[in-house]
């Protein structure tokens, strides 16, 4: 089998603190639940500014600049220490400011619903203007209008655009009626829109590829946009590959919340090996909605509110090179309807499932990519550490199995794990945000194969009590191509005569 | 505790009387459980839902504390959470769940 | 027998720990009623 290959990845994160106070649904709610509280009062105070976000370690990995065992020489908490980058672009993408987003989400908008005050909108299209992806497109940005036109759509119904505490624009509603297309459902599908074009051009970029070669998307992030006719009729995929002149492209949409972008892994693979697409890139941006989504804890313990960044990235899977690491469409992990919830089942039938089909050991993946979320984030909040605890449920599994001893497991956790980098962006840190790490680390690098998880709680959207994942492995790339591994046709030819040739000896040795 | 779940406890002690329920939880952390137990017991201590101040006192307990395990089918619990035991911190969790029915348990 | 013998039972599982259906199959046959049953997700 000629198996496809990761041939790029682009990661990229955006500064939205003013989001995390309108957008955060932890803080939407408790302004209806609780509008006195402590905690809304407290919010402003425990922002952090852009240099921080730029400097801080996790985020500095997850662009690319940092390695993620270069986590293990910090100890936590991470959001007071100092790292050795600090650079706002990185290796796979950039760390946005929050005013060039809004810039970005208005560029991104095709339907004039995005206004931003005049100055403001001067201020950021030239910001944009020297920005090496944006330059072309910001040139061509519209003015902005008069903050009283902004206000006065505010008051009814737009979704207010902040920068610094201060309105400086607005998202309007599409329609009067219709309860799809919302001011609030606009926004966040802007955002999520935005955040995924910013990844996806840090990818062409990034890779150097022609993004003509792209011949199709697949969105997945948690979003859905539509009207009140279809509320979920899609395209995100196509209408980034628009804004990112990915002019001989289609795509669609795949969702099954986190676990999306490991579902869409595994058919971008599937479309590339059976030779239906060349070259599929799959996207997601970011998650408004669950900014300072852990924040009541973060304040609480006198920390900053550490979910002040919306997380996209952009992952392309082409025709085997020869040379990057090849993805396995044979050895993919599934939890099924007939799984069972336990934890034991989940990991048996994401992880050990497919190591016994491929006749190897838990030991024989040098790192598994599970759900890494950051834990300096999870941590204080109570959620715990995600990665550690996945890692430590594939080890425990691998006890059961008597593939590794008891003693043995915290050792397994260190060797075949890694910290946790992500934001808590929901489908972002599935699995994904060690593609780019792994593109390197089975070719110059070390290690052979490496699995990528991903788990999605679909009972959170009320349709269906199961969970969800899947899982695939990545290996490096054997360098043989499917020509050399073929026989030929005069080869089989001289076999079969000389098979023949046997029988005939044997025929007449028996008379 | 999502606001949700706090709704149907607090509408499940008003149906069958708090004396009748038994709250099962299945926390990571040993901080999520206490917080888990303590909400159905003294009240949502973060103020955010509709349990908040509403002291129903329920007996609550962790999967991985020895009265649940006495209690269910053994190969079922080893088929289901048995490996878990070597994932979780399970000392901590119980000794936040004993701490929290100690000073809040009615029953 | 006796924790769960005639009670009504709220099961609150934890994605990252015991999710809920799982709590509810070691519940079966001890003489109690799940009411209801829920998995929390906070990542």
């Amino acid at each position: 089998m000629t198996f496809p290959v990761i041939k790029g990845a682009g990661y990229a994160l955006v500064h939205t603190p003013d989001m995390i106070i309108h957008n955060g649904t932890t803080q939407t709610t408790e302004r209806i639940i609780n509008p006195e509280s402590e905690y809304l009062k407290k919010i402003n105070n425990h922002l952090r500014s852009y240099e921080e976000v730029v400097k801080y370690i996790p985020n500095q990995v997850y662009i690319g600049n940092m390695k993620p065992s270069d986590l293990e020489g910090y100890e936590m908490p991470w959001f007071d220490k100092v790292g050795k980058t600090d650079e706002r672009f990185g290796k796979f993408g950039e760390i946005m400011p929050q005013d060039e987003f809004t810039g970005l989400m208005k560029m991104s908008d095709v339907f004039d619903l995005v206004l931003l005050e005049k100055d403001y909108n001067d201020a950021v299209k030239a910001k944009l203007m020297v920005h090496p992806l944006f330059k072309e497109e910001a040139a061509s940005m519209k003015d902005g209008v008069e903050i009283e036109e902004i206000e006065k759509a505010v008051a009814d119904h737009a979704e207010g655009l902040y920068n610094n505490g201060t309105l400086i624009g607005c998202v309007k509603r599409a329609h009067d009626v219709d309860s799809n297309l919302t001011a609030h459902i606009l926004f966040e599908n802007l955002v999520v829109k935005a955040s995924g074009v910013l990844a996806f051009n840090n990818l062409i970029e990034k890779n150097n590829i022609n993004v003509e070669d792209i011949d199709y998307v697949i969105e997945c992030s948690e979003e859905a946009c539509g009207d009140m006719n279809q509320r979920g009729g899609g395209n995100f995929a196509k209408a980034i590959a628009e804004s990112c002149n990915a002019v001989n492209a289609t795509g669609s949409d795949t969702r099954g919340f986190c676990a999306a972008p490991i579902h869409a892994l595994v058919q971008a693979s599937a479309l590339v090996q059976a030779g239906v697409y060349k070259n599929v890139v799959i996207a997601a941006g970011g998650a408004s909605a669950k900014l300072g989504m852990n924040g009541k804890d973060h304040v609480k313990k006198e920390m900053p509110i550490l979910e002040d960044v919306l997380g996209g990235f952009a992952i392309l899977i082409s025709e085997n090179d020869g040379v990057n690491p090849q993805i396995r469409t044979d050895l993919v992990g599934r939890h099924t309807v007939g799984t069972g919830s336990s934890p034991q089942a989940v990991i048996t039938a994401l992880i050990t499932d497919p190591l016994d089909k491929a006749g190897l050991k838990i030991t024989d993946i040098d790192k598994y990519s599970v759900e890494m979320q950051n834990p300096d984030i999870t941590k204080p909040a109570g959620a715990g550490n995600v990665p550690e605890s996945n890692y430590k449920m594939i080890g425990a599994l691998g006890v059961k199995r008597k593939d590794i001893e008891r003693k043995e497991l915290l050792n397994f956790v260190k060797k075949h794990g890694m910290n946790g980098w992500a934001p808590t962006q929901g489908h972002i840190p599935s699995g994904v945000p060690y593609l780019g790490f792994a593109m390197e680390d089975l070719t110059a690098g070390d290690f052979n194969k490496a699995m990528i998880v991903g788990k999605g709680s679909l009972f959170l959207g009320r349709m269906t009590n199961l969970f969800d994942g899947v899982s695939v492995i990545l290996e490096r790339n054997s360098g043989k191509t499917e020509e050399e591994n073929t026989v030929s046709k005069e080869v089989v030819k001289n076999m079969i005569a000389e098979a023949m040739r046997g029988f005939a000896s044997q025929m007449l040795g028996e008379e | 505790m999502d606001l949700e779940n706090q709704k149907r406890v607090k509408d499940f002690a008003d149906k069958y009387g708090a004396e009748n329920l038994v709250v099962i939880v299945g926390a990571s952390e040993g901080e999520a459980a206490g917080l888990a137990a303590e909400t159905v017991t003294a009240g949502d201590p973060t103020f955010a839902g509709p349990l908040t101040g509403v002291q129903l006192g329920l007996k609550a307990y962790h999967v991985v504390e020895p009265e649940f395990k006495a209690a269910v089918n053994e190969e079922v619990y080893e088929e289901q959470i048995g490996m878990m035991e070597m994932v979780l911190d399970t000392d901590d969790i119980i000794s936040e769940m004993v701490s929290i029915r100690n000073e809040f348990c009615k029953f | 027998m006796s924790l769960f013998n005639d009670k009504k039972v709220i099961v609150i599982g934890d994605r990252d720990g015991i999710p809920g259906p799982a709590i509810e199959e070691c519940l079966k046959g001890t003489g109690c009623e799940v009411v209801f049953s829920s998995t929390e997700c906070f990542v």
